[in-house]
Formats: structure tokens, C-alpha cells, sequence
């Protein structure tokens, strides 16, 4: 074992132990990123089945365009995978690295 | 042909619940690491100003009346200005933190305009229940950008603005063109549905 790594390996494992609360927060600022997008989706998925008259695609026949279109817990659903899938992971990923 | 009032009102809500969800995972990491990467910078403005843009054609036909005409006019000012001030910031060309005042004025604007187009009382239906809360829900919001712009740093802000916005997206899903709030409708706002 070369003599950087030792000491690179001591530094990092000195960290680790002396800065337990700072990881810890890390983790849980990380997961709250990553929960944010599924609450959001639970969110929309609990206000469909609550209303389900408000998903006119389950019904679809009779109803007009803007009703078709119009259909607020898919989007508060949506919105909520958009979020998990497009920024959340890279903002873990930053987290993880510079936190 | 025209998509309903309420239609509208879920649009832009969905465009809040968005502004919410970049807040709240801005307020969640801190701005520095949020401001890693130049497009996650960019996302919040844009989204704002995109939704002050899409305010005109509201504005434009929406116009049942001269002082709803005003406040759809006087959002879609202010939510470009808000959107416009943060993308100078996440561009560079803005330095100071004092810039998030747009927002607060965003906010406040927003509140007033509310309130003041709002001619009934607040248990008239609850479209007009709802304005009167999103009025106010508008002004308080406003004292979070306010505190940003001295204290860019604040968790406490950032958070504050997050549920702000979320607050805002809530409410305006529940709008409905007409409809009865806490067993009250006023004979005078029409036949409720569903």
C-alpha cells in the first residue's frame, strides 16, 4: 500500500468518524430529495381515488376536448415523476459529492 | 370551444406545484449545490416567466370585466418580471441578492390583485372564498422573497416560499367555476356542478 493512499485512507476514515452528524444530514437531505417526487405523486394518485370523477378518461364517452385534457391529479402525478426522474437524481448526485 | 375558468386555474396550478417542488429542493440542499449545474439554475425562472407569458392570452380572453382584465394583466407583468430578474441571476448578469425583491413584488402584486378583483364576500361561492385566501396567502408568501433578498442564504425563506407556492397550487386546484364552500352558495353565483 503506497504511503498517499494510507494517508488519503486515514483522512477519509477520520471524516468520516468525526463528522457523523454531517453525513447523516447529508443522507437525510438525500432522501428528502428523492421522497419529494413519490409524495407528490402519492398526493395525486390519493386525490384520483378520492375523485375518481375527476379522471373523465375513465369515462371518457360525451365528455369534450378541454375535459378530456383536463384531468388535475394525473398532472399533479406527472409533475411529481417529472421531478423524480429529470431533477432529482442529479441533485443527489451533487449532494453526495460536495455535501 | 373555450376551455372553462377552472381549466385555466388547474394549469396554473400544476405550474405552482412545480414552482414548489424546485423551492422546496433548492431549500432542502442549500443554493450552492442547487447552482452546480447551469440548466437546474435555470428551471425556477424559467418556469415563472413562461407562466407570466401564458397569463396574456388568459388575460386576453378571460376578460369578463375591466378590473379582471387589470389583475390578469397585472400577473402576468409581475410573473415576468419575477422569472426575468432570476434568470439575470442565474445568468451572471445580475449580482445582487436585492434583485429577489421582483419577487416579493411578484408576490404582493399578486395578492393585492386578487383581493381587490374579488367583488364578493367570502363565503359568497368558492371562487370567491378561495380569492380571498390566495389573496392573502399572496401577501404573506411575499415577506419570504422579501427576507431572501437580505438573507440569500435562509433556509427559512427558501422553505417559507416552497410551502407558499405549494399553498398556492392547493388552492387553485380546488377552484370550480361554481360550487358551494362550507355548505354556502349565494343564490346569486349560479347552479353549482361537480
Amino acid at each position: 500500500m503506497g504511503a498517499d493512499y494510507a494517508h488519503e485512507l486515514h483522512r477519509e476514515q477520520s471524516e468520516t468518524t468525526e463528522h457523523p452528524r454531517a453525513a447523516t444530514r447529508q443522507q437525510l437531505r438525500a432522501r428528502i430529495v428523492l421522497a419529494l417526487g413519490p409524495l407528490t405523486m402519492a398526493a395525486g394518485a390519493g386525490w384520483a381515488l378520492v375523485q375518481p370523477y375527476r379522471i373523465t378518461l375513465l369515462h371518457p364517452f360525451g365528455q369534450g376536448f378541454w375535459w378530456l385534457f383536463s384531468e388535475p391529479p394525473l398532472y399533479v402525478v406527472l409533475f411529481g415523476l417529472l421531478f423524480r426522474l429529470v431533477v432529482a437524481p442529479a441533485l443527489v448526485e451533487d449532494l453526495e459529492q460536495r455535501g | 370551444m373555450m376551455p372553462q375558468a377552472e381549466f385555466v386555474h388547474w394549469w396554473f396550478a400544476t405550474g405552482f406545484l412545480g414552482l414548489g417542488l424546485l423551492k422546496a429542493a433548492e431549500a432542502t440542499v442549500g443554493p450552492e449545490i442547487w447552482a452546480l449545474r447551469p440548466w437546474r439554475r435555470y428551471l425556477w425562472p424559467s418556469l415563472t416567466f413562461l407562466m407570466g407569458v401564458l397569463m396574456w392570452p388568459v388575460m386576453t380572453f378571460y376578460t369578463n370585466s375591466t378590473i379582471h382584465m387589470v389583475a390578469h394583466g397585472s400577473w402576468a407583468q409581475v410573473l415576468m418580471l419575477a422569472g426575468a430578474a432570476d434568470l439575470g441571476l442565474a445568468r451572471g448578469k445580475l449580482r445582487s441578492h436585492r434583485w429577489h425583491l421582483c419577487s416579493a413584488l411578484a408576490m404582493a402584486v399578486s395578492g393585492i390583485a386578487f383581493l381587490v378583483h374579488e367583488q364578493n364576500a367570502w363565503l359568497f361561492s368558492r371562487a370567491a372564498f378561495l380569492h380571498h385566501v390566495l389573496g392573502w396567502t399572496f401577501i404573506v408568501g411575499a415577506l419570504f422573497p422579501l427576507l431572501q433578498a437580505f438573507r440569500p442564504r435562509s433556509t427559512t425563506a427558501l422553505a417559507g416560499f416552497a410551502t407558499s407556492f405549494v399553498a398556492v397550487a392547493i388552492l387553485l386546484y380546488c377552484d370550480r367555476d361554481t360550487a358551494a364552500i362550507f355548505g354556502h352558495l349565494s343564490q346569486f353565483a349560479g347552479v353549482p356542478h361537480r
